[in-house]
C-alpha cells in the first residue's frame, strides 16, 4: 500500500453479492482503497468458494478456493445470517455505515430480505445502491435466472466467435459478467461524484445483457441502419491482410496483422520473402485478400521455425503488428506484465502465497494495489462489527449467541 | 450524474468507448477529430454518439495550441497514442498539468506507458493474443481465435472510464489531477474470468475447448454447448446440481408435451443424475433425443419457453435477434437519435437505468449533429 491515501480511501462499500458480477465491482474499488465488506453466511457461502475450481490441493474447501480468492482480494469478509432478525438488523446498520451497497441477487430477492433500496434509503438518504442481474430489474423476462456464460450467447458474442460457417464458440467463464461489472464500477463512481456535489444518492439498475451489447454497439447500429447481420469470420478483419494466428515452435502461436501496403512490405522482408513486394497481386488490400492462402502458407513456413516470442520481437522491430498468443501460464512471465507488476503475490492463510490480478490502469499519484489476500469466511466479523460499527463487547456476544453470525 | 464534468476526447478506436460511457452518465464530452478523419462508419457513430464534435488537428501547431487552451478548463482529457513517438507529444502530462493542475489525463495505450513493450504496436488481434483471450477460444487443437468484432478496444475503453472516475474521486480530496495509465493488454485480462488462477493455485493451464464444455465429468465426458435449431443455434448444457435438475426435468417435460421421442431420457431421474460420473457414451445417448427435439425449435420459441419454465439456456443471438428482443424494448434500451442527414438512427442507450429512468441520448446527440457546423474552428 502506498504512503499517500489511496484514491477511494474513506469510501465504504457493502456487497450482498456472490459469484462474479457483484463482487468484481467491489474488487476494483477495493484495489484503490475503498473499504469493501463482502457479506456471506455459513449457511449460504459465496458459490465461488465451493462450486468452482481451482482449489488448494485440489480439494474443495470453504476457504481454499482460488476462484473466490481471485475476485475478493483486498476486502473484509463477514458472516451474517440475513434470515436471523438480529443479523438483518446488523446488515441494515452496515448499509447505513456504507456509501455504496452492491447486490446481484435475482430481482425482488433483496426487497424480500428487507434490504431493498427503498427500505435502506429511509435511514440513509444519500445511499448509492447498484443492482445487477441477467436482464435488469424490469421487463417481461426480469426474473430469468441465468449464468453469464450462457448470457454471452444471448448477447451475440458467442455467435460472433468461431470459424466462418462453423459452430459458435464458447468464451471462457461468464465473459459478459465482467463487462457488466466494469460498467457497473463506472456507474458507482459517477454516482459518488454526483453525491459529492448534490448530496443525492442513486439506485443503479444494471442489466448484464444490455451492458454486453455496448461491446457490439457498432454492428448493432449497422444492422439498424442497413439490415446487415454481422457474422463470425475466424480471425479475418475487413481492413487488414494478412490478419491471423500462425503456428510456431514449441506449440506456440503468433498473432500478426498488416494494415497498410508499407507494413506488408516490411513483413515480406522480415520473413525472407522480399519478392512479395514486387508482386502486383500483393500491392493492395483486396489483392492480398485474394491471395490469402499463399501468403498465409508463406508466413507459416517462417513462423513454424521460430519461437512465438522471438518472432514477435523481430516483427515489431520491423514495424509490423505482432504478438505471441499468450497462454494462461505465459501471462505470468510476459516481461511487460512482470515489469508493470500486474500480478501481486499475497499470503492467504489457507492457499498460501499466490498471485492476485492487479488493476488494468495505474494512477500516478494514488496508485492501486492488492491490499490483502481474500478473506476467510467470516474472518473480519470482529473488526467490522466491533471496530467499524462500534458494537459493545456484550452486544457482540449476545448477537453471536443469538445466531446472527451463523 | 456527471453533469458539469468537462471531457476532451482525443482518442482513436482504442479509446472511443471511454468517452461514450462518461457522456451517457451526463459528462460534457467533446470528441476531437482531424479534419480528414472518417466519421461515418457505424463503429464511429455508435461509440461517439452523445459527444460534441470538434474538427482539429492536435498534431500541428495551431491545433495543439487550441487543445492546450481547452485543456486549461477541462476536467478529463482522454488520449490514445504510441508512447515514445511524436504522437505522444501533445499529451505530455507535465506540460498539461502545469497549466491546469486539476486536469486528469487518461492515456490509453496498447501496453501501458512503461515497460519493455510500451512502444509496441497492436490492433485488436494482437491485444486479444497478448491478453490471453485467444488462447481460450477455438477448437482444442485448432487455431486460437479472437471474437470477430473487436473486444479489446472496449475492454480498454471501459477500464479507462473507471480510471478517469477513480482519479476524479481522488481529486475531490486532494484538489489535484493525475495521469491515468491504462494498458489495453491488462484490460483484456479482465475478460478471462478466473482462468489465470489455475496456473498459480493448481499448476494447470486452461485452454480452448471448442464448442463443448469439459472438466465436469471425472470420466472425461464432454457436454454439448451449442445445438443446431430451426433457425440457428441454441446454448444449452446438461448441468448437474439444483439448477441443472430443474432445467433437465423441464426440458424432458416440454419434449413429452410435444410428443417428441425421449429415448433414454425417459428412464433418467434427474434428481439423482450426476454429470460428474457420466461417460461419453452416457452423454451421447442422452444428448441424441435432445438434439433431435431442439432442431425443430426456433430461437424465439426456446427463449420464451425457457423463461416460462425457468430453465437455464439461451439462444445464440444474431444482431437481428437482439434488435427484436421484447425485453430490450420494454426497458427502452434502444434510443432513436437524429442523424446528420435528418433521419433517425437507432443506438444502444445508456448502459444503466438510474432511479428508474434510462438517461437519454437525444439531447446530447443534438450537439453532435450541430457541432461540425458551429465548431469547425481550425
Amino acid at each position: 500500500m502506498s504512503a499517500s491515501p489511496q484514491a477511494l480511501a474513506g469510501i465504504g462499500v457493502v456487497e450482498f453479492g456472490s459469484y462474479a458480477a457483484g463482487p468484481h465491482i467491489g474488487k476494483m474499488l477495493a484495489n484503490f482503497g475503498a473499504t469493501v465488506v463482502h457479506v456471506e453466511s455459513f449457511a449460504r457461502p459465496d458459490g465461488f468458494r465451493m462450486q468452482y475450481p481451482p482449489y488448494k490441493d485440489r480439494k474443495p474447501g470453504i476457504n481454499g478456493g482460488g476462484c473466490f480468492a481471485y475476485f475478493n482480494d483486498s476486502k473484509l469478509g463477514v458472516a451474517l445470517d440475513l434470515k436471523n432478525p438480529l443479523g438483518l438488523a446488523l446488515a441494515k446498520k452496515l448499509s447505513a455505515w456504507s456509501d455504496v451497497v452492491i447486490e446481484n441477487m435475482r430481482p425482488g430477492v433483496i426487497d424480500r430480505l428487507g434490504l431493498g433500496f427503498d427500505a435502506l434509503k429511509a435511514d440513509h438518504p444519500g445511499l448509492i445502491m447498484l443492482s445487477t442481474c441477467n436482464m435488469g430489474q424490469t421487463g417481461p423476462r426480469a426474473d430469468t435466472p441465468g449464468f453469464g456464460s450462457q448470457l454471452t450467447a444471448l448477447a451475440g458474442i458467442c455467435g460472433l466467435t468461431g470459424e466462418r460457417g462453423g459452430l459458435p464458440t464458447v468464451l471462457y467463464g461468464p465473459y459478459i459478467d465482467f463487462i457488466a461489472s466494469t460498467l457497473g464500477a463506472v456507474a458507482v463512481l459517477a454516482a459518488l461524484e454526483q453525491r459529492r456535489r448534490t448530496g443525492t444518492g442513486a439506485h443503479i439498475d444494471i442489466s448484464q445483457y444490455e451492458a454486453g451489447l455496448l461491446f457490439l454497439a457498432g454492428p448493432l447500429l449497422e444492422y439498424h441502419l442497413t439490415g446487415r447481420i454481422a457474422e463470425r469470420a475466424g480471425n479475418d478483419d475487413p481492413d487488414a491482410a494478412p490478419h491471423g494466428a500462425y503456428p510456431c515452435e514449441s506449440d506456440g502461436w503468433i498473432a500478426l496483422s498488416c494494415w497498410s501496403d508499407k507494413e506488408f512490405a516490411a513483413l515480406a522482408v522480415t520473413i525472407g520473402r522480399p519478392e512479395w513486394r514486387s508482386d502486383p497481386r500483393h500491392a493492395t488490400l483486396p489483392g492480398r485478400k485474394s491471395t490469402a492462402a499463399a501468403i498465409d502458407a508463406g508466413i507459416c513456413a517462417w513462423t513454424r521455425e521460430r519461437e512465438a516470442v522471438a518472432a514477435a520481437e523481430l516483427l515489431q522491430h520491423a514495424g509490423v503488428h505482432a504478438h505471441a498468443v499468450n497462454t494462461m501460464a505465459d501471462l505470468f512471465t510476459d516481461p511487460q506484465l512482470v515489469a508493470r507488476r500486474h500480478w501481486r503475490r499475497r499470503r492467504h492463510p489457507v492457499i498460501g502465497d499466490h498471485a492476485y490480478c492487479g488493476p488494468a490502469f495505474q494512477l500516478s499519484e494514488t496508485p492501486g494495489d492488492v491490499i490483502a489476500a481474500a478473506p476467510l469466511l467470516g474472518a473480519d466479523n470482529d473488526r467490522v462489527f466491533r471496530e467499524i460499527l462500534g458494537l459493545s463487547d456484550s452486544d457482540y456476544a449476545a448477537m453471536r449467541e443469538a445466531g446472527a453470525f451463523a | 450524474m456527471l453533469k458539469g464534468i468537462l471531457v476532451l476526447d482525443c482518442t482513436g478506436r482504442l479509446g472511443w468507448l471511454a468517452g461514450r460511457l462518461l457522456a451517457d452518465l451526463g459528462a460534457d464530452v467533446t470528441k476531437f477529430e482531424s479534419p480528414d478523419a472518417e466519421i461515418h462508419t457505424s463503429d464511429w457513430r455508435a461509440l461517439n454518439v452523445n459527444k460534441r464534435l470538434l474538427r482539429l488537428d492536435w498534431n500541428e501547431g495551431e491545433g495543439q495550441r487550441e487543445l492546450d487552451r481547452l485543456a486549461t478548463s477541462a476536467d478529463i482529457l482522454l488520449a490514445t497514442f504510441t508512447p515514445g513517438t511524436s504522437e505522444a507529444a501533445p499529451f505530455d502530462y507535465e506540460r498539461l498539468s502545469a497549466a491546469n493542475p486539476r486536469l486528469i489525463l487518461v492515456a490509453i495505450t496498447p501496453f501501458g506507458l512503461t515497460g519493455p513493450k510500451a512502444g509496441w504496436i497492436a490492433s485488436d488481434l494482437e491485444l486479444m493474443a497478448a491478453g490471453g483471450a485467444m488462447s481460450l477460444a477455438g477448437e482444442t487443437d485448432g487455431t486460437p481465435l479472437r471474437v470477430s468484432v473487436p473486444q479489446s478496444y472496449s475492454w480498454a475503453g471501459a477500464q479507462a472510464a473507471v480510471g478517469a472516475l477513480t482519479a476524479l474521486a481522488a481529486r475531490s480530496r486532494t484538489g489535484h489531477g493525475q495521469c491515468v495509465d491504462v494498458s489495453a493488454q491488462a484490460a483484456t485480462i479482465v475478460a478471462l474470468s478466473h482462468a489465470p488462477a489455475f496456473v498459480d493455485v493448481d499448476g494447470t493451464t486452461p485452454t480452448r475447448a471448442g464448442p463443448f464444455m469439459t472438466g465436469r465429468s471425472v470420466k472425461g465426458a464432454r457436454f454439448r454447448v451449442f445445438w443446431p435449431c430451426r433457425d440457428g443455434f441454441l446454448n444449452f448444457i446438461l448441468y448437474g446440481g439444483v439448477a441443472g435438475r430443474r432445467t433437465n426435468t423441464q426440458l424432458v417435460a416440454w419434449m413429452h408435451e410435444c410428443g417428441a421421442p425421449l429415448g433414454p431420457l425417459a428412464q433418467i431421474d434427474f434428481a439423482k443424475w450426476d454429470p460428474t460420473l457420466a461417460t461419453q457414451a452416457d452423454v451421447d445417448a442422452l444428448e441424441a433425443p435432445i438434439a433431435a427435439f431442439l432442431s425443430s425449435i426456433t430461437k424465439r420459441r426456446f427463449l420464451e419457453e425457457a423463461h416460462r419454465r425457468e430453465m437455464l439456456g439461451y439462444p445464440v443471438s444474431t444482431v437481428a435477434d437482439i434488435a427484436g428482443d421484447p425485453q430490450l424494448a420494454a426497458r427502452a434500451f434502444w434510443q432513436d437519435v437524429a442523424a446528420a442527414d435528418g433521419g433517425l438512427e437507432r443506438h444502444c442507450g445508456c448502459f444503466a437505468i438510474i432511479d428508474g429512468e434510462r438517461p437519454s441520448l437525444v439531447s446530447r446527440n443534438d450537439a453532435l449533429t450541430k457541432a461540425p457546423r458551429v465548431a469547425e474552428v481550425i
